[in-house]
């Protein structure tokens, strides 16, 4: 599902020099895997999801996802990649303000080929929020605002989901409640999951658990 | 239906820059149709109003002033002309009608026009209609004060038959300047939508007998409005009257002198066309600033949906049909604007001329003003588009860890 060969990137830091964050000689994730990423704050895990989605391009090295090389990809054709393929939770939701509920999750495959308009509807009522369909997120509470987002990530059937700090938003029963809520849904629909966080509580969830600093083989 | 949902959202997010901006679209576009239709129509309608007669026989002066005065009862009259002209035109071989007019009075401002009756109801005014009295009137008797009342001022003043009524002397209401003569109206005229219903009808000899005149306006009158019963004669007439003699003018054609008004008028229309051209451009510009000004609170919004797989056209159209749907409720509400200014003009003229003109006649215009605006506004959304295309995900959407 995810193979990752001598992947490396940098930035210009704002001193001018430019900073190596990620060196990953080598990454896979098989489909329907469920992996956990344990790593600390800035150390790269959030630039190297960015990578997979090919919201960020590497300096060098190689991404596929379901046989597609992310990486020879021009911008047009990631951002269909990232329709088709992959759903993204992102630590801070993410959510569209100015959208309801029910929107922001037909957004989630309104852009890729499967735009099913009951499926948004269903995966809301799947996440307890079959009440709050059109309600905008300032008037959902933040555990309801996650669960928004993931069934957003899930609307479009991805075959990857990336989950980034899914739940560090929030308390540790809505947060064990989340988590339980996206491996499911990963599970029912067959999707590969790949995981950062840096809680421990969610990490010792996941029967496979790899660290972060093992995989960013920075010199 | 995407792009639908992104534009109708991001319009309501936006709402009151939304409305201050249709708003202006909808001046521009209630401007642009009605300073157009104004000009159009009244133009038309003048030239439909001086079909009714040729030509004019009148004072020596300025045709137009001879024309204005009496064809659209405006303007001063340039002089009298001897009752004696008026015969020598009626009986000269190509004039089918000549209908003498006498004017010099008024009431509460409406003109008094002294005519012969029998002429009169000769007139077509247009094609196939004469002027018709409204049931329970007549046309007045020669020798007697009585009045037929146009439906404008019937409607204005209030006037009924059986009423009676003191005119005033001269062409401008002075309330002490009330003649002693008593008129009764005997007859409404049905509406004609001419300067006719602007006006009220008294025998000719009323005019020129009335108390205080200039005992010479007894045998005088104001002008001839004439029919002629080919067209080529009214270039012999011009060149006998106006080229050979000294004492008379013979305002031929009348179209064209009409249309000479339009002419030299014709800066002011330019002038407000300017000015409805440059409220356009100013509307289309603040489409574009006000949408370009919300790009940076947009920026984050841009980014999830690109992140979500949203393409770069994507963004790009939703912002170009955002303009363009302020474009469309700015001209939809611009109609009604339209309506508005336009039934104040059409009121003016009316009162100033008794010309009415056709307010919602349908014209291409209608549809290629509010298209072009669209369109105007469409392109002032290019160069917001132009910087949500570029917006990139990746700053954006910060990575944290």
């Amino acid at each position: 599902m995810l193979a990752i060969t001598d992947l490396a990137k940098s930035f210009v830091a704002p001193d001018g020099r430019r900073t190596e964050i990620l060196r990953i000689p080598q990454f896979g994730l098989a489909a329907g895997a469920q992996v956990a990423l344990r790593g600390a704050s800035g150390s790269g895990k959030t630039t190297f999801l960015h990578l997979i989605a090919g919201i960020l391009t590497p300096d060098t090295g190689r991404i596929v996802v379901d046989g597609v090389e992310v990486t020879a990809l021009r911008e047009s054709q990631r951002d269909r990649l990232r329709a088709d393929k992959i759903g993204y939770i992102f630590q801070t939701f993410n959510l569209l303000q100015g959208f309801t509920a029910l929107e922001n999750v037909r957004l989630g495959h309104a852009f890729g080929p499967h735009a099913d308009r009951d499926h948004a509807r269903h995966l809301l009522e799947r996440v307890g929020l079959g009440s709050k369909l059109h309600h905008f997120p300032r008037q959902l509470s933040t555990g309801q605002q996650q669960r928004v987002a993931v069934a957003r990530a899930l609307a479009s059937r991805p075959k990857l989901v990336l989950a980034d700090e899914p739940t560090g938003n929030l308390d540790r029963q809505h947060a064990m409640e989340a988590l339980t809520l996206i491996r499911s849904v990963c599970a029912e629909n067959k999707a590969a999951l790949l995981l950062v966080s840096h809680d421990e509580s969610v990490l010792e969830r996941f029967e496979d658990r790899r660290e972060f600093s093992e995989i960013n083989r920075l010199p | 239906m995407t792009l639908l949902l992104l534009v109708y959202r991001s319009l309501r997010q936006h709402a009151l820059s939304t409305l201050v901006t249709a708003g202006s679209i909808a001046l521009a576009t209630g401007l642009l149709l009605a300073v157009w239709t104004a000009k159009e129509q009244s133009q038309a309608a003048f030239a439909a109003t001086s079909t009714s007669f040729d030509a004019v026989l009148g004072a020596r002066g300025s045709k137009l002033q001879l024309v204005l005065n009496a064809v659209f009862h405006l303007e001063a009259s340039p002089g009298n002309i001897a009752w004696a002209d008026y015969e020598n035109i009626r009986k000269h071989p190509a004039v089918k009608l000549a209908l003498p007019i006498a004017m010099g009075d008024n009431l509460r401002g409406y003109r008094l026009v002294g005519t012969l009756a029998s002429e009169y109801q000769k007139v077509e005014y247009a094609p196939g209609s004469t002027y018709q009295i409204a049931p329970g009137g007549r046309v007045f008797n020669e020798g007697e004060h009585e009045a037929v009342v146009g439906s404008f001022v019937a409607r204005k003043l209030n006037l009924k038959v059986g009423d009676t009524f003191h005119p005033f002397h001269g062409l401008t209401f002075n309330e002490h300047d009330e003649h002693a003569e008593t008129y009764t109206v005997v007859g409404i005229l049905e509406p004609t939508n001419t300067p006719a219903d602007r006006v009220i009808w008294i025998p000719l000899e009323g005019v020129q007998t009335m108390a205080g005149h200039d005992p010479r306006a007894a045998t005088e009158i104001s002008a001839v409005l004439i029919q002629l019963r080919a067209s080529t004669a009214g270039f012999l007439l011009d060149q006998a009257i106006n080229r050979q003699g000294n004492k008379l003018t013979f305002a031929y054609p009348v179209g064209t002198i009409v249309a000479e008004l339009f002419q030299k008028i014709s800066w002011f229309d330019r002038v407000l066309g300017l000015v409805a051209y440059l409220v356009a451009l100013v509307a289309a510009a603040s489409v574009l600033a006000s949408i370009y000004n919300s790009m940076s609170a947009r920026r984050r919004d841009l980014a999830i949906l690109r992140a979500l797989g949203a393409r770069q056209t994507t963004i790009f159209g939703a912002v170009v049909a955002e303009a363009a749907a302020i474009g469309v409720v700015g001209v939809i509400a611009g109609l009604v604007v339209y309506g508005v200014l336009i039934s104040i003009v059409a009121t003016i003229i009316r009162a100033q001329t008794g010309v009415v003109i056709e307010t919602w006649a349908w014209h291409p215009v209608f549809v290629v003003v509010p298209l072009a605006l669209v369109a105007l506004c469409a392109l002032g959304g290019i160069v917001p588009a132009l910087k949500a295309y570029r917006t990139p995900v990746a700053d954006t959407l910060t990575p944290t860890s």
